[in-house]
Parts: structure tokens; C-alpha cells; sequence
């Protein structure tokens, strides 16, 4: 029989309230009932780091939660990185300008993650970076564009 | 990918936890998912009922009793590397936290999540071994201490009851002035070790009179090498005695797997024994640990 609970949740600062199944996961009721598909799913068991989130600023898998403990907290996904104008985030704008991202796929997870990490660590060094984003796997680049945008937006981000 | 249909629980207490484990046959706890989701998702357990403990009262704090650090179960894993107690008392903790997978995963991961998972390569049975923990459950009959050497039953299996709860974990101090080091070799940094190695030593002026060597990933369990530990006491900080060590490691019972071959554990239990006595040796007589 099905088990439902009601929740309320902030995402992106707009304030949910609603019924979910509990077995639901935190990544699937991001995009399926909340709509918001940015959140990637690639793994669903916590290898990829695709499905990243901010759960209270905190960088978590949104694959291994489940919706139901996001209940009172609030949750930031990678379309509630940029200004309300659409002015880009520093580090989406430095991922841009090195060509940090092919397919996306990974991009959601990447830009979480390292807004997090760099949030805690603002002076890191490359191999900082590299062991920060050791759990979200990227086919496409290579890693190197990610790395580089990383390290200038860190230096954006400290005003130099 | 999602877990099939469960009836989920959130307690407040550890009582209620008991009792909803007492009342429910088919039930399991979920304390930072990082394990457990995974095996939900692709339905490798089936549970009835899922127990979340997240909401739980006072599982997850870390108390100086000063003799020895409790912890408890539910101390996040990058909260444990943030704690004043666990920098100064224990700072191998945050060598071994370190490679325990990523820091997305710590920020939810547990301490007695992984303690109850129980995986062969995980970092934190490993460094329970080498402090000779002591596991402390709720269960219907009151608390039980469960030494760590006792705690691990068979393959990913600890020594918990049905209606039992890890609520936290006694980690006796070593002197302020001891050596530690934990190393691991993994294929990348945030996976399980193939061997991971924890080292804990005191000295007696220029003797050492306390050695405790543990290695994961070798076995179902972590191993102490108590045959290794003996030999080191008494003797001065000598890369010659460090090498004995590491012939011992050497002969450990290791398993194999697809990836990996047991003589190849061996070698790598013997390097990493002697890389971090080594390490352990330089700390101690720089006294880095000062607390
Ligand atoms: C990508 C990735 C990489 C990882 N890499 C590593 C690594 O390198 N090293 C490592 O050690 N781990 C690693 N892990 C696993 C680690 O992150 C988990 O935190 C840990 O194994 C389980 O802790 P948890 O709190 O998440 O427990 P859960 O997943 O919630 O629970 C694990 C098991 O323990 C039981 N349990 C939990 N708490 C209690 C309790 N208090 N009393 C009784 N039973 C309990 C549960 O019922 C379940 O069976 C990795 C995980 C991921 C996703
Ligand atoms: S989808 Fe969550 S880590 Fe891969
Ligand atoms: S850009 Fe394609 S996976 Fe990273």
C-alpha cells in the first residue's frame, strides 16, 4: 500500500507544500513534481555525483534522500545558482568562458558541488579542485576546462 | 530507480526506535542512506519498514569523558572532522575520514552507519580496530558493550540484535604525545581502499611501549597485526624494526576478488605497515599531536 506524507520544503526560496509517496527520492521529486529538471539523474545509487543539491547550503546527493527527510529544510538546485536577472554565478560564468561543460550532463552536479566547496574553501589549489570533485564523474572533458574554471572563479569570488 | 513501496517511520527517541524494531520483523534503519539508499534503489533489500533515525534525539553529538571520546551514532562524517575533541584527541580520525568517499557523501554519511554496514575496505571498522572501540547498542534488555573485537560476526554482518540500535561509540585516548597515521591505497581518491592501514604508537623515551597496527581490506575484517605490534615494543624508532613489521603484514590472510589478487594485498599491506610507521615515527618524535 502506498505511504504518503505531507511535506513542506523550500526550493530555490519558493516554499512547497505537498503530498509525496515516501519511498520517492529527493532527486525524483525535484524534477517530477516540483518540475525542475536541471537536477541530472545519472547513477541513482551515489557513484556519479550528477544529482547533486544544496540541502540547508550542504552539498548532498539528491539520489540517496529521500524527499520526505528534505521536510523542513531548504534546497537549492543549479537553477537557483544565478540572480534572479539571470546574471550568471561566477562560477557558471567561468565554466562558460573555459569551456567547462559538452553534453551538461554533469554540469548540475559540478556547479553544486564546487559552489559548496568553494563556499568553505575559497583558496584552493588544483589539487584541491581535483579531490573536491573526485565524486562527480564527467565523460566529455576530460576534467582539465572543469578544473580551470574552478580555479578562476574561486579567484573571482575572492574579488581579485 | 526507485526502492520498492515501504512504510517509513521517523522516531524521536531511541526508545521508540526499539520499539518500532521490536514490533516490525522485516524493518531497517536508515541512518545517512549513503549505503543503504544505494541497495534500496536497486532493490538488493526489500524492506517493510524503513526507520529513519535522522530526527532521533542526541545520537549525534561528541562528548570528551576524559579518557576517551563518545561519539555518537549519528555524528555526521563531516562533522566528526570539524570537531574541536576529534582534531586534538584523536587526529588519525581526520587522516582516515578523509577517504572515506566523497564530501558530498560525508555531509550525510555516518559514523554508525558505516560501523553497521560494515564493508571489508571501510576506513572507519579499520580505525576501530586499531583503538579497541567499544560499540555500545539499545536494545529491549537495557545496553550492551560490545568490545571491537567482537563486533564484526561474518561478512558485512555485525554483532547487533534485530531489536538493536548502535547509539554510539567509546574511543579510549592514547597519550596526548602519540604517533598515528593512516594510510589507504585506492584506484582514485574517495573509493574503498584495496588496503587501508591505521597505526597508533607511544613511546617511553626513545622506546616504543604501545603499538596498535590495523589493516582493512584485506579480509572480511579489519585485522590487528598483534604478532607485528609485540615485536615494536621496546625497540627505538628504526626504519630496520619498521621493515620486521611489514614482513608480517606481508603474510596476512588476504582475499581475492576480480580486481584484485591476494598476493596482491599482501604487498600492499606490507608497503603501506611501513609507510605509516614511518609516518607514526616522525609525528611522534616532533610531537606533532600536542593536545
Ligand atoms: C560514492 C560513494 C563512495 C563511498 N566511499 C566510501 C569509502 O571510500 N569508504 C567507506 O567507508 N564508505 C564509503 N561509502 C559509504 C559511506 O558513505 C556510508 O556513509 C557508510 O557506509 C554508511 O553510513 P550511512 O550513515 O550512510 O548509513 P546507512 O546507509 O543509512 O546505513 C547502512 C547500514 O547500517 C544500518 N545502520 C545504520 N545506522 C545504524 C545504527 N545506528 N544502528 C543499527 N544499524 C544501523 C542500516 O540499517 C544499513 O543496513 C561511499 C558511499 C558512496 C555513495
Ligand atoms: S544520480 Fe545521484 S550520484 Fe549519480
Ligand atoms: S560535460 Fe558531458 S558529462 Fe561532463
Amino acid at each position: 500500500m502506498p505511504d504518503y506524507r505531507n511535506i513542506k520544503v523550500v526550493v530555490n526560496g519558493v516554499e512547497h507544500e505537498l503530498d509525496v509517496e515516501t519511498r520517492t527520492s529527493l532527486g525524483d521529486f525535484l524534477r517530477q513534481e516540483i518540475e525542475l529538471t536541471g537536477t541530472h539523474l545519472g547513477c541513482e545509487h551515489g557513484v556519479c555525483g550528477a544529482c547533486t543539491v544544496l540541502l540547508d547550503g550542504e552539498a548532498v546527493r539528491s539520489c540517496l534522500m529521500l524527499a520526505v527527510q528534505a521536510n523542513g529544510h531548504e534546497i537549492t538546485t543549479v537553477e537557483g545558482l544565478a540572480e534572479e536577472d539571470g546574471s550568471l554565478h561566477p562560477l557558471q560564468e567561468a565554466f562558460w568562458k573555459h569551456h567547462g561543460l559538452q553534453c551538461g550532463f554533469c554540469t548540475p552536479g559540478m556547479l553544486t558541488s564546487l559552489t559548496a566547496y568553494l563556499g568553505e574553501n575559497p583558496e584552493p589549489n588544483e589539487r584541491d579542485i581535483r579531490e573536491a570533485i573526485s565524486g562527480n564523474i564527467c565523460r566529455c572533458t576530460g576534467y582539465q576546462s572543469i578544473v580551470d574554471a574552478a580555479l578562476d572563479a574561486a579567484k573571482k569570488m575572492r574579488g581579485e | 530507480m526507485k526502492p520498492a513501496a515501504f512504510t517509513y517511520h521517523d522516531p524521536k527517541t531511541s526508545n521508540e526506535v526499539i520499539e518500532l524494531l521490536s514490533q516490525h520483523e522485516d524493518a531497517k534503519i536508515l541512518a545517512g542512506g549513503q549505503s543503504l539508499i544505494p541497495m534500496l534503489n536497486m532493490r538488493f533489500v526489500v524492506p517493510d519498514h524503513v526507520i529513519d533515525i535522522n530526527g532521533v534525539k542526541d545520537l549525534d553529538s561528541v562528548f570528551d569523558n576524559g579518557e576517551s571520546l563518545e561519539i555518537g551514532a549519528m555524528t555526521r562524517q563531516s562533522n566528526l572532522s570539524k570537531s574541536h575533541d576529534v582534531k586534538t584527541k584523536t587526529p588519525i580520525f581526520l587522516e582516515a575520514l578523509g577517504n572515506v568517499g566523497h564530501f558530498q557523501t560525508r555531509n550525510r554519511g555516518t559514523l554508525g552507519g558505516s560501523l553497521c554496514h560494515l564493508d571489508p575496505a571501510a576506513e572507519i571498522p579499520c580505525l576501530m580496530a586499531a583503538y579497541d572501540a567499544v560499540m555500545i547498542a539499545q536494545g529491549s534488555n537495557g545496553l550492551r558493550e560490545i568490545p571491537f573485537s567482537e563486533w564484526p560476526l561474518a561478512y558485512m554482518m555485525p554483532s547487533l540484535e534485530p531489536d538493536e540500535l548502535l547509539i554510539k561509540v567509546r574511543v579510549p585516548y592514547w597519550r596526548s604525545h602519540h604517533g598515528y597515521s593512516f594510510v589507504e591505497f585506492a584506484r582514485r581518491h574517495g573509493d574503498f581502499a584495496i588496503i587501508a592501514v591505521a597505526v597508533l604508537i607511544e613511546m617511553d623515551g626513545k622506546t616504543i611501549s604501545r603499538a596498535s597496527i590495523s589493516v582493512g581490506g584485506a579480509d572480511i575484517r579489519p585485522i590487528r597485526l598483534f604478532e607485528a605490534e609485540e615485536g615494536l615494543i621496546g625497540e627505538n624508532l628504526d626504519v630496520r624494526v619498521f621493515k620486521s613489521a611489514a614482513e608480517i603484514a606481508r603474510k596476512v590472510d588476504a582475499m581475492s576478488d576480480a580486481y584484485v589478487t591476494s598476493s596482491y594485498r599482501q604487498r600492499l599491506a606490507a608497503t603501506l605497515v611501513e609507510r605509516a610507521l614511518v609516518q607514526a615515527a616522525e609525528r611522534v618524535s616532533r610531537g606533532e599531536n600536542n593536545a
